[in-house]
């Protein structure tokens, strides 16, 4: 029994009741009218969809730079990357790689600068990031309309010049991973292997980064800066470089997410994209200081088969759309708890 | 050199103040308005706005940086509107009105909202935002759901048509401007609601004379240094919550004159850009996280909605498109909240350094710290 309490308190209630509640909307679901393949479809894809997101923040938490707030400022270098395949006429695989590998260098400058700036506001990294973010997007925003992009697919039609809100990817790369090697089953199940296995990589290859010379350096200065600059490790290096990682991640991640869904928003679209992220990796068992493979992976599930399966469940239950009140409630109740959660010492 | 020194000194001090002067110096030429128009704007929106970003003062003086958890009041605020339309009362009994439902769910809330920020020290600012959006969810609830079928509505006016919950928006005829047109002078051709004035005269010498009594010291020592406020038997956990209590009632009757301005309400809408209204308006006025006086509220407001009134058309000349226009303003304050912070939590860093060179050496001018109070 104490044995049940301690993991309880170590784990947190508000995780143990997320967790009950989605079994319960999985069990509630077929007595409702609701079909469970297809909701089990849906949730895999969202987890696939959104896994990368949520797995950028771990570099910068274990580095002891708190919760990326400041996420879009990779998203807009995802963004960047995808305008410009689609600029120069990348389709298919050579289009998302393409993608890809030009996000890849714009997202490490971005974020060595503002990993830069996060050095010297030790302490208030998350309210900076966040405003950071903030400008950032609507400065691009202006850029959008101002850059000389002339792709037919991509600009205003009447016009010709300046960025469509949403682009659609239909006949570049839309759904290129979802698609790769998909096992359907059934009528309403899909699984969408290559996008998963593409997350899991890049969760592999984090974990493998954390095996590594550097990234046990990184967590050390995460959890006891004196200590690791005492072991002879830079701080502010390894910071830069957590940031920078997070970046890039944060821009493939919207490269993932981008293709599943189908389209690219831009504008203030990517403005508050860092928030469900936060949430999601929180409610994995994440804390503000402490982040593993793990959390990402059961955080992202639960949180997207919670805002999976309340719509749909809630709504016929209820008869009325609930779901965005308990998505508002629920995401920042979570990162509330882990905020104001007393950190214990480590162990 | 000493005199050059002082004017660097100064720049460097009120950077984000030099670039929204610079800014819209160049901006309002280019706009084309008439000095009419945007003077007549101006003296509308000080009054619509100021009351809003005073609400920061408090907080700001008890160390807790910016409390973006001044939305809980604004929320607060709507409620009471919500009641006074509902009940059908006019003019500005109807605003006292709104303030008094209003004034004990502000009092709870920012109860709530001072307990949960006294468990986050240290991350105030993100906690109070986060705070802002969760409230928004339990806000949403509320009004969407519980008004009308558990909180008994009367008028089928403002209900949805599936009979509970309120419109998405709210139309406030009845207290329309009722606190500006009370007292509306006209002097040089513009209009003067003097009776906003009066009231946000009124708070201003309220918050000069709170500065002075046990309470403000009490708040301005906590703000110093909490460890020995603590030592010197002073209630800091208590007077933290007294702040927030005091800024969330402040932001309650910020967001009723501000409405009653307005005219109607998105009542799911309204408070979401309140928080970042103020605290832009009190931060490009030139105070920090740790530092706000009267004058900082009255530059920034006139400096921030400056900037809002002339860049659209200064876009739309410029560019052709208004639309660049309005996302430059975005980004720019925006850009004016992180430059702040950046600035501030720079200078901190660099105060405690001196201050450590100065415990090693014991010879270092104080004048040269980084400019922290």
């Amino acid at each position: 029994m104490l044995k049940i309490k301690e993991f309880a308190a170590d784990f947190g209630w508000p995780r143990i009741i997320i967790f009950f509640f989605l079994i319960t909307l999985f069990i509630v679901a077929p007595f409702v009218g609701v079909s469970i393949s297809m909701s089990l479809s849906d949730t895999l894809n969202r987890f696939g969809q959104n896994a990368i997101l949520v797995l950028a923040l771990v570099p910068m938490v274990q580095a002891g730079c708190g919760l990326n707030f400041g996420l879009p400022v990779g998203i807009i270098a995802g963004l960047l990357g995808a305008t410009i395949a689609m600029q120069i006429g990348l389709t298919g695989w050579f289009g998302f790689f393409g993608a890809v590998a030009i996000c890849l260098p714009i997202a490490a400058v971005f974020g060595w600068l503002y990993g830069q700036l996060l050095n010297k506001v030790k302490g208030e990294e998350m309210t900076i990031a966040m405003y950071v973010g903030f400008s950032l997007v609507t400065f691009f925003s202006i850029l959008w309309l101002l850059l000389p992009y002339s792709s037919p697919a991509m600009v205003w039609g009447y016009t010709g010049k300046g960025l469509r809100t949403t682009i659609t990817l239909d006949n570049f790369w839309g759904h290129i991973l979802n698609n790769f090697l998909a096992v359907r089953i059934g009528e309403n199940f899909v699984f969408p292997t290559g996008m998963i296995l593409f997350a899991l990589f890049c969760a592999f290859l984090v974990y493998l980064f954390f095996r590594t010379k550097t990234g046990t350096a990184m967590t050390a200065v995460g959890s006891n800066p004196d200590f690791a600059r005492a072991g002879g490790v830079s701080s502010d290096k390894m910071r830069t470089i957590s940031v920078m990682l997070s970046t890039m991640l944060g821009a493939v991640g919207i490269l993932v997410y981008q293709q599943s869904f189908g389209f690219i928003q831009m504008y203030q679209a990517p403005l508050f994209m860092a928030f469900p992220a936060v949430a999601a990796l929180l409610i994995g068992g994440a804390s503000v200081n402490k982040a593993s493979m793990i959390n990402v992976i059961v955080g992202t599930f639960l949180f997207q088969g919670i805002l999976t399966m309340t719509p749909s469940v809630i709504n016929s239950v209820l008869q009325t759309d609930m779901s965005e009140v308990i998505r508002i409630v629920l995401s920042n109740g979570m990162i509330l708890y882990a905020l104001t959660r007393k950190t214990k010492v480590t162990k | 050199m000493k005199k050059k020194f002082d004017f660097r000194r100064f720049i460097a001090d009120n950077v984000v103040v030099v670039i929204f002067l610079i800014l819209t110096a160049i901006a309002t030429p280019i706009s084309g308005l008439s000095a009419n128009y945007i003077l007549q704007d101006i003296i509308t929106r000080i009054g619509r706005n100021s009351f809003l970003v005073f609400s920061l003062l408090l907080p700001i003086m008890a160390g807790m940086g910016l409390n973006f958890g001044m939305v809980l009041g604004a929320m607060a605020g709507e409620i009471g509107l919500i009641f006074a339309v509902d009940w059908n009362i006019s003019g500005v009994w109807g605003l006292g009105f709104s303030v008094l439902v209003g004034l004990p769910i502000a009092i709870i809330l920012g109860w709530a909202a001072g307990a949960v920020l006294n468990r986050a020290k240290g991350r105030e600012m993100a906690t109070g935002y986060i705070l802002g959006f969760f409230m928004d969810g339990v806000y949403q609830f509320v009004v969407l759901y519980l008004m009308g079928s558990l909180i008994p509505m009367r008028s089928l006016a403002i209900t949805l048509s599936r009979g509970y919950g309120i419109r998405n928006t709210l139309n406030l005829d009845s207290v329309r401007q009722s606190l500006d047109n009370m007292m509306m002078v006209k002097l040089f051709g513009l209009n003067f609601p003097v009776g906003t004035f009066i009231i946000v005269a009124i708070l201003c010498l309220f918050i000069v004379w709170f500065r002075k009594t046990k309470l403000g010291q009490d708040m301005r020592a906590i703000g110093q240094d909490q460890l020995v406020s603590n030592a010197s038997g002073i209630p800091v956990e208590t007077t933290r919550i007294i702040a927030i209590v005091m800024s969330t009632v402040l932001a309650m009757i910020g967001q009723v004159i501000f409405l009653q301005n307005m005219g109607n309400m998105a009542t799911y809408n309204a408070h979401r850009q309140t928080g970042f209204f103020a605290v832009a308006a009190i931060l490009v006025g030139g105070a920090s996280v740790t530092k706000a006086t009267i004058p900082n509220v009255f530059v920034g407001v006139v400096l921030l909605h400056l900037m809002y009134i002339v860049m659209p058309r200064a876009g739309a000349e410029l560019f052709g498109s208004a639309q660049i226009g309005e996302y430059f303003r975005d980004a720019f304050s925006y850009g004016a909240i992180a430059l702040a912070l950046v600035l501030h939590a720079w200078r901190k860093r660099r105060g405690v350094e001196i201050d450590r060179a100065g415990l090693r050496m014991n010879t270092v001018d104080p004048a040269a710290k980084g400019g922290a109070v």
